[in-house]
């Protein structure tokens, strides 16, 4: 019997394996970028919670992270924290709430989302991949449409950063592109008019609020990194510990 | 079969080895199960400093203001009022509030204030916990002789000055607590927190 | 007024309780005492994590009921707090929701022992009676379980699950309004699940986790061999000359068990908690909404087979309750282990190929049911999900014939190392 599960097992590992990798690579309507939230990259999430704060917060609340809590785990002091990203009236324990949420939802027919946790619920791919994905379409009541979140409500709040693209009629780019560094260069937009921003310095700006909104999604996140590092390290001394003890009680037996 | 003797110490150090490396693991997960006990960020938000703006506070009249969810009294005492806390320091069980657990050492002088004229203070007797009522009026021969204003507990007849210190022969042991607090400007006070030049200004 | 001396004649403060208590007695009827066979390989660790998985839950989910506040306007929220503003409150709740999975893997690896090495067989019918009692009690806790967040996938899931009852005809409307409290799940319905999950399957539960461990105590070990070690007898002590005291030899030993586990379990709580989607499910992220429904609803992992099962049977004569049937008869087909299995042998080791092919085919056929119920549905999917179904259902009911008419072989008189 051992025999035959030795031998069975490994192949039907690999049976699953294979099925479990063909289930994942289903297609979606649209590939999303691969992003790597980067939690230990302070001055990113320093950089990415000043725009969340000038670009987002307009709209958008954080209602699950505080201001305090944003500048102990970034490293922010509380003066910097009150002058640039904090309204005059909030204390610093209180919440990320926005600007003007009501009025919003009449504007844009919709409520825009609280987005404390957007980033566990879609993903920091699909957000990094979305920021970049506004277009001109003069269909929509807004002009801008986004492939990401098709007839999304949102305004295109960063076109003074990124200019303006629209959907180019050659199809997304695929194979070499993607062999080359894991990203899409074809993106299958053209851009029309320029931004203030390089493309370059474009995707940084991007990559930094979603690193923001990363950390948005659990604060506790670095800690929690750590102190796993400690437990394991202590775990792997206890298994040495116990198995040495096992050995020496079981010489008893045999 | 087996030497005991050589075995019996491999195994007594093995086993106390592994009990106690167990041990410090088992505190070290008892320990964030303890900690979540701790005041959550919530509780601190909520409990943070209180401020206190005192513009139209008049001569002789209290503002209350709630921080950790108790009343805070700011008096503004008169030059009469502040002339009349020397005269029942007789009276009185601690009148150099000698208890040091009552006040900050700021605090620690014949006005039990930073500035003499506005006394900040706990609006809780220091008998069993209720809510004393302010007395201006004196003479009040019905509390006391020798009343110079004050406060006097109704629920089981203790007096404090207005001070806060406690009367001689009452039940409340000790004189009315002062939080923590400093002057942001001479019209604001930050209850909460002690002030800057006496280290840091930390949240107490 | 004299007391009679207890038989184990300890003295002091023992001999005080023990006069009184039978804390000796249960010390060497369990422990010290207690012969197991020599013989327990890496299957036999799963019984012991089980127990250390379940005071994990318990205590974890204490911790946590001192801050969730159940109600469908407050529940996600504190869940939110937990997380953010309690002090370590994000690793009390990744130690549940990876112990709720991680309870789920070591139960069926229990299971899977219990099958493989006849311990289901007499004389010890009533533990593996118990044990499906066991594992029923947990897919119910961890149902509630997983409401509780109301998350839109905690609604959405519930519902679908609270729909199933109302494909029983005639009260079957009812049925499900009865049970929610409501007319969809909503306040009402968290709370009761609230009520269900943190006190009344948790004492049941308990209760049969002792009533397992009594019961097992009662009869003796099985092994890997599953030779009776009892047949063979030290004359003088009466001690099965395969036995060794559980204690301290099967102490010290599941303590190496405990550590390696551990440091799979704190791995996943402390680098992966979301178990790729898997542990942690991204819809479950979102608030609980009535007007958005998730792309695809799927039950947490470990109820894949069974949801499988479920989608694979289609309705006929008007009502869908046949999958709701079959579901249900693929855990109670559990129960009835010990009388389907004929075979005059206990342990894989001395069947026959027949019930070895069968044994393996069931297992790998177990896992592709898993994850094809957890796929979204499709023509293919339900065809596959239909064969595994098949396939499940024969390996019990064709097994009375299987097992008698396969080949075994002899059985030895001691347990083999």
């Amino acid at each position: 019997m051992n025999r035959l599960l030795s031998r069975m097992i490994p192949r039907s590992l690999l049976l699953i394996a294979g099925l479990l990798l063909a289930g994942t690579a289903s297609a979606s309507e649209v590939e999303l970028q691969n992003f790597r939230a980067d939690y230990g990259n302070v001055a990113s999430m320093q950089r990415g919670a000043r725009n969340f704060m000038a670009y987002c917060s307009g709209c958008h609340s954080m209602k699950y992270l505080r201001y305090s809590r944003m500048a102990e785990d970034l490293k922010i002091p509380e003066d910097v924290l009150k002058a640039n990203l904090m309204f005059a009236t909030d204390k610093t324990g209180d919440p990320i709430k926005s600007a003007m949420p009501a009025a919003a939802a009449e504007w844009f027919g919709r409520q825009p989302p609280d987005l404390s946790l957007e980033s566990r619920a879609r993903g920091a791919d699909w957000i990094y991949t979305y920021l970049q994905s506004f277009y001109l379409d003069d269909k929509r009541p807004l002009g801008v449409n986004n492939t990401v979140l098709p007839n999304a409500a949102m305004p295109n709040v960063l076109w003074e950063l990124q200019g303006w693209q629209k959907k180019s009629e050659a199809p997304a780019e695929s194979g070499e592109h993607k062999a080359a560094g894991g990203e899409h260069h074809g993106s299958g937009f053209e851009q029309v008019t320029a931004g203030s921003l390089s493309p370059e310095e474009f995707k940084e700006f991007v990559a930094d609020t979603t690193n923001f909104m990363d950390y948005a999604g659990e604060p506790g996140k670095r800690d929690r990194i750590h102190t796993g590092f400690k437990v394991l390290l202590f775990l792997f001394l206890l298994l040495i510990l116990t198995y040495l003890l096992k050995k020496e009680f079981w010489r008893d037996i045999h | 079969m087996s030497n005991e003797g050589v075995d019996g110490s491999r195994r007594r150090f093995l086993t106390t080895a592994t009990s106690v490396v167990g041990a410090v693991g088992a505190a070290a997960v008892v320990w964030p199960f303890l900690a979540s006990l701790k005041p959550s960020a919530k509780a601190k938000a909520l409990g943070a400093p209180v401020i206190a703006d005192i513009t139209t506070l008049e001569p002789g009249m209290r503002a209350t203001y709630l921080w950790r969810g108790q009343p805070m009294w700011i008096v503004r005492r008169t030059p009469e009022m502040l002339d009349g806390l020397k005269k029942v320091e007789p009276d009185l069980l601690d009148p150099n509030s000698t208890n040091t657990s009552q006040q900050p050492a700021y605090a620690k002088n014949e006005f039990r204030a930073i500035k003499p004229e506005f006394m900040v203070m706990k609006g809780v007797c220091t008998h069993l916990g209720c809510s004393p009522t302010l007395r201006t009026d004196h003479p009040a021969p019905d509390i006391i002789a020798n009343w110079q204003g004050g406060f006097y507990c109704p629920c089981h007849g203790s007096k404090f000055d207005l001070a806060g210190r406690v009367y001689k022969g009452v039940p409340a042991p000790s004189n009315i607590v002062v939080p923590p607090h400093r002057y942001e400007t001479d019209k604001i006070i930050v209850i909460g927190e002690d002030p800057k030049d006496d280290g840091t200004a930390k949240a107490a | 007024m004299a007391i009679t001396p207890n038989p184990y004649k300890t003295t002091g403060f023992l001999g005080w309780i023990d006069d009184r208590f039978p804390l000796t007695k249960m010390w060497k009827d369990h422990l010290s005492e207690y012969y197991a066979p020599k013989n327990f390989n890496f299957f036999y660790y799963f019984g012991s994590l089980a127990l250390l998985v379940l005071v994990n839950q318990l205590l974890t989910g204490i911790f946590l009921t001192m801050n969730y506040k159940p109600g469908a306007e407050t529940a996600f929220d504190s869940v939110e707090y937990i997380m953010r503003d309690v002090p370590w409150g994000n690793v009390i709740r990744y130690m549940h929701s990876t112990g709720a999975s991680a309870f789920f893997v070591v139960v069926f690896l229990h299971m899977f022992r219990g099958l493989i090495y006849g311990s289901a067989k007499k004389p010890r019918e009533l533990i593996w009676v118990f044990g499906s009692l066991i594992f029923l009690v947990l897919m119910a806790e961890a149902f509630c379980g997983y409401v509780l967040p109301w998350g839109n996938m905690s609604y959405w899931g519930a519902s679908v699950i609270i729909n199933l009852f109302g494909t029983i005809p005639f009260i079957g409307p009812d049925l499900v309004t009865w049970i929610q409290g409501d007319f969809v799940p909503s306040d009402a319905t968290l709370n009761r699940l609230f009520s269900l999950h943190v006190i009344a399957l948790p004492f049941v539960l308990v209760g049969l986790v002792f009533a397992h461990i009594l019961a097992l105590h009662e009869v003796g070990s099985n092994n890997p061999d599953g030779v009776e070690i009892k047949k063979h007898k030290d004359p003088v002590t009466h001690i099965p000359l395969d036995g060794i005291p559980f204690h301290p030899y099967y102490t010290v030993k599941d303590l190496v068990g405990v550590s390696g586990f551990l440091i799979i379990f704190c791995a996943v709580i402390f680098f992966i908690p979301d178990g790729g989607g898997y542990f942690l499910e991204a819809p479950n992220f979102t608030p609980a909404s009535q007007l958005n429904t998730p792309e695809h609803i799927a039950p947490a992992w470990y109820f894949g087979s069974f949801y499988g099962m479920l989608r694979a049977t289609p309705s006929a004569f008007g009502t869908q309750i046949w999958g709701v049937l079959v579901m249900g008869a693929a855990v109670v087909i559990l129960f009835f282990l010990p009388w389907l299995d004929k075979s005059p042998v206990k342990s894989i080791r001395y069947k026959g190929p027949i019930t070895k092919a069968a044994v393996t085919i069931f297992a790998i056929n177990f896992v592709l049911l898993n994850y094809f119920g957890l796929q979204k549905p499709s023509p293919t999917v339900t065809v596959i999900s239909q064969i595994g179904t098949i396939i499940y259902f024969a390996f019990f009911l064709l097994m009375p014939w299987y097992t008698k008419i396969d080949k075994t072989k002899p059985v030895p008189e001691r347990v083999t190392e």
